[in-house]
């Protein structure tokens, strides 16, 4: 086996989507990065695994029994570990698109975006309107609501930052969107599925905070544009799962000479002067005789996910979430092959909205005839979570199987890195599209280069050669 | 969408066909190589490890009605500690299992490779093994430390293709791809490419907004 180099620019910890992409681009702009997992497969936190494995690390068998098997085979099966969809206009579009990884993934549609109005066997499930025509149309609203809800996505669609003319009178970087929806006249019901379903909020907080006004019209108007670019909805979503992400930005690395290792322990950090100097690590497969690999390198910086570094991460919250298996597309949606519903808080007494992201054998993640749907929130109480989901779980119908672990803790590093050369990613937050991870990515990176990341014209090269 | 196919623009039954090629082997038996050979027709003996090439793709003619197309992926040197994501396996219909005919374990190597193949990838795929640097053993017959007839029965037994080959004089280079186009299923990929080009309203181009043309793989890499 060959020998690991003396020195790297950057080890990364961890194959997770965040860090695959720091590796992809930081490769393409000339570091020489080692990549290591503990894990035998890519993608960490952020990884699709078959249903064989889903099984085994839920645990919700008989042992002895191979539950598995009564779903065809295990390896059709590519099951996402977090609920996310990327939204086709949003920030991940453009990073896979900027960096030529579109190559190695195919994306399809999701086919709807739903909300919740109402609770119970009652509830009304709507697709989210996306533009003013489809305002007119909804079921959501009243006849003279659709007109004041028109307007004001007239309103949003036309703004424009540059020209007062477009801002109706109003200081957005000011005003709360309360504010804005007073100006508009719009119902509460109509408040929630513009906040929830198409801003994306998650509370009702952004309602009265003072200039968030500018950042909703933002979201929305992401909402919007996503739509419009491939019809169905804002959504889209890779063959094969979520896991294919990271394993495309990882060959992208590698493409330009990134290391990586697999099964690879981190056994020391080293230090000197209080900045990071080196890792002690050991590759060593799983079964794999003796002692495995052993290595150490040096290196000037660490990129890596919360795991690896548990005494210099918070918890800042807890997600719950319920992976189920359906044989059935979801009631009231159209018999949709995938799907995003949000449940709004407020719709059933909660703080937090309710997700369910479903994906389907339209996505080759999972045999045909079955559908996997996930349900997620943020955790309210301290016991019996399963009933926090309820109000997802109910609208899914039958579940064949249920997979639900304890509260996923959400970490985020205590500091900012500077001051070890140490840079650590946030979890996966709550939110139903990838976003937020984007923002920690560009802010990663800040902290470790000390720049903006500009992914524009980070395309491969052609040469199989390297030019040198 | 195992393959990618385009019918039509060629009147008169013409057949063309995209397949997916995945090389495997060690490190440094040349890979990279044959493919630059393959591709490009050229060979450089002091060449670095692989670097900056998302994959490659070039053109056979098998006669004068069929054009198999190759997208040639190469490891980018994952394979080095067994870290080759599943994506590198995904909808190949074909492979290349290089070993070095002077260097014994090489080939041992292969054959685990080979394993992998028929545990990860789809189970139709056509596999040649490759016994490269056949130029070192023309010039010193001593240096050769498999013999021919030795991987010639794995292959048979294990129903691979077989050819040694030297990317440095180009010996057996494109027979062995030739060999490969061969035994595709051209006629099927063309059937299902037709069904897959009609009923391909739901894959979506996320490059429609980038300049066109840029990047050795064509456009997007969604041409199915």
């Amino acid at each position: 086996m060959e020998e690991i180099a003396p020195e790297y620019d950057l080890v990364v910890l961890g194959t997770g989507l965040t860090e695959c992409i720091l590796s992809g681009v930081e490769s393409v702009k000339g570091k020489k990065v080692l990549h290591l997992d503990r894990n035998d497969h890519y993608g960490a936190e952020a990884a699709s695994v078959n249903l064989e494995t889903m099984f085994k690390k839920y645990g919700n068998y008989q042992s002895g029994s191979e539950p598995w098997k009564k779903y065809g085979r295990a390896n059709d099966w590519n099951i996402d570990l977090v609920p996310k969809l990327l939204m086709s206009n949003g920030e991940l579009t453009n990073i896979l698109v900027s960096t030529d990884v579109t190559r190695y993934v195919e994306f399809k549609q999701i086919a709807g975006s739903y909300v919740q109005q109402g609770n119970g066997a009652k509830a009304t499930v709507a697709k989210v309107p996306s533009d003013a025509g489809e305002a007119l149309k909804s079921p959501l609203m009243g006849i003279f609501e659709k007109r004041r809800a028109r307007n004001f996505l007239q309103w949003v669609g036309n703004f424009d930052e540059a020209n007062p003319s477009t801002h109706n009178g109003m200081n957005l970087a000011q005003t709360t969107m309360r504010q804005v929806y007073d100006k508009f006249g719009l119902e509460p019901g109509t408040r929630d599925f513009i906040g929830h379903s198409m801003a994306l909020y998650t509370t009702d907080d952004y309602i009265d905070s003072k200039g968030a006004a500018k950042d909703c019209v933002e979201r929305i108007r992401l909402y919007v544009n996503s739509m419009a670019r491939y019809g169905k909805s804002p959504y889209i979503y890779p063959l094969y799962g979520l896991g294919e992400l990271p394993q495309g930005f990882a060959r992208l690395s590698a493409i330009y000479g990134g290391t990586y290792m697999l099964n690879a322990n981190v056994d020391e950090i080293k230090y000197d002067g209080g900045k990071v100097s080196g890792i002690k690590a050991t590759m060593k497969e799983r079964g794999e005789e003796g002692e495995g690999m052993k290595f150490e390198t040096k290196c000037k910086k660490i990129i890596g996910d919360p795991s690896y570094f548990p005494d210099k991460v918070r918890v800042v919250g807890h997600y719950l979430k319920a992976i189920c298996i359906l044989n059935h597309p979801i009631d009231k949606t159209d018999n949709a092959d995938s799907l995003q519903l949000i449940i709004p808080q407020s719709q059933v007494g909660r703080k937090h909205d309710i997700y369910i992201a479903m994906v389907s054998s339209a996505h080759n993640v999972c045999p045909k005839g079955y559908y996997i749907a996930i349900v997620s929130t943020i955790a309210e109480t301290t016991a019996n979570h399963h009933l926090e989901l309820q109000p997802g779980l109910e609208r899914l119908g039958k579940i064949e199987e249920q997979f639900m672990g304890p509260p996923i803790p959400i970490y985020e590093s205590v500091e900012d890195g500077t001051k070890d050369n140490i840079f650590i990613s946030k979890s996966y937050d709550a939110s139903s599209h990838f976003e937020t991870m984007t923002d920690d990515v560009r802010d990663l990176y800040r902290r470790a280069e000390g720049e903006e990341l500009k992914v524009e014209g980070l395309k491969e090269g052609q040469n199989l050669v390297a030019d040198e | 969408m195992a393959s990618r196919v385009q019918q039509g623009g060629r009147p008169g039954g013409a057949r063309f066909a995209q397949f997916k090629l995945v090389l495997l082997g060690e490190s440094a038996v040349g890979k990279s190589s044959l493919v630059l050979r393959f591709v490009k027709d050229q060979f450089d003996d002091y060449r670095e490890s692989t670097i900056g090439a998302a994959f490659l793709t070039q053109t056979i003619a098998l006669d004068e009605q069929t054009t198999v197309k190759f997208e040639i992926w190469d490891t980018a040197g994952q394979e080095r500690y067994k870290s080759l994501a599943p994506m590198y396996y995904r909808n190949a219909n074909c492979a290349v299992v290089v070993y070095d005919i002077t260097q014994a374990s090489s080939l041992d190597k292969a054959k685990a490779w080979v394993k992998e193949l028929q545990r990860q990838a789809n189970e139709n795929i056509i596999i040649a093994l490759a016994g490269n640097k056949a130029d070192l053993v023309a010039e010193q017959p001593d240096k050769r430390a498999v013999p021919t007839a030795d991987a010639e029965a794995y292959a048979k037994e294990a129903n691979l293709l077989f050819f040694e080959t030297s990317a440095k004089t180009a010996e057996n280079v494109k027979e062995l791809f030739t060999a490969i186009a061969k035994k595709l299923p051209i006629e099927q990929a063309s059937q299902r490419g037709m069904r897959g080009a009609a009923g391909r309203t739901a894959g979506v181009d996320l490059g429609s907004r980038a300049e066109p043309g840029s990047g050795a793989g064509g456009p997007g890499g969604c041409n199915c």
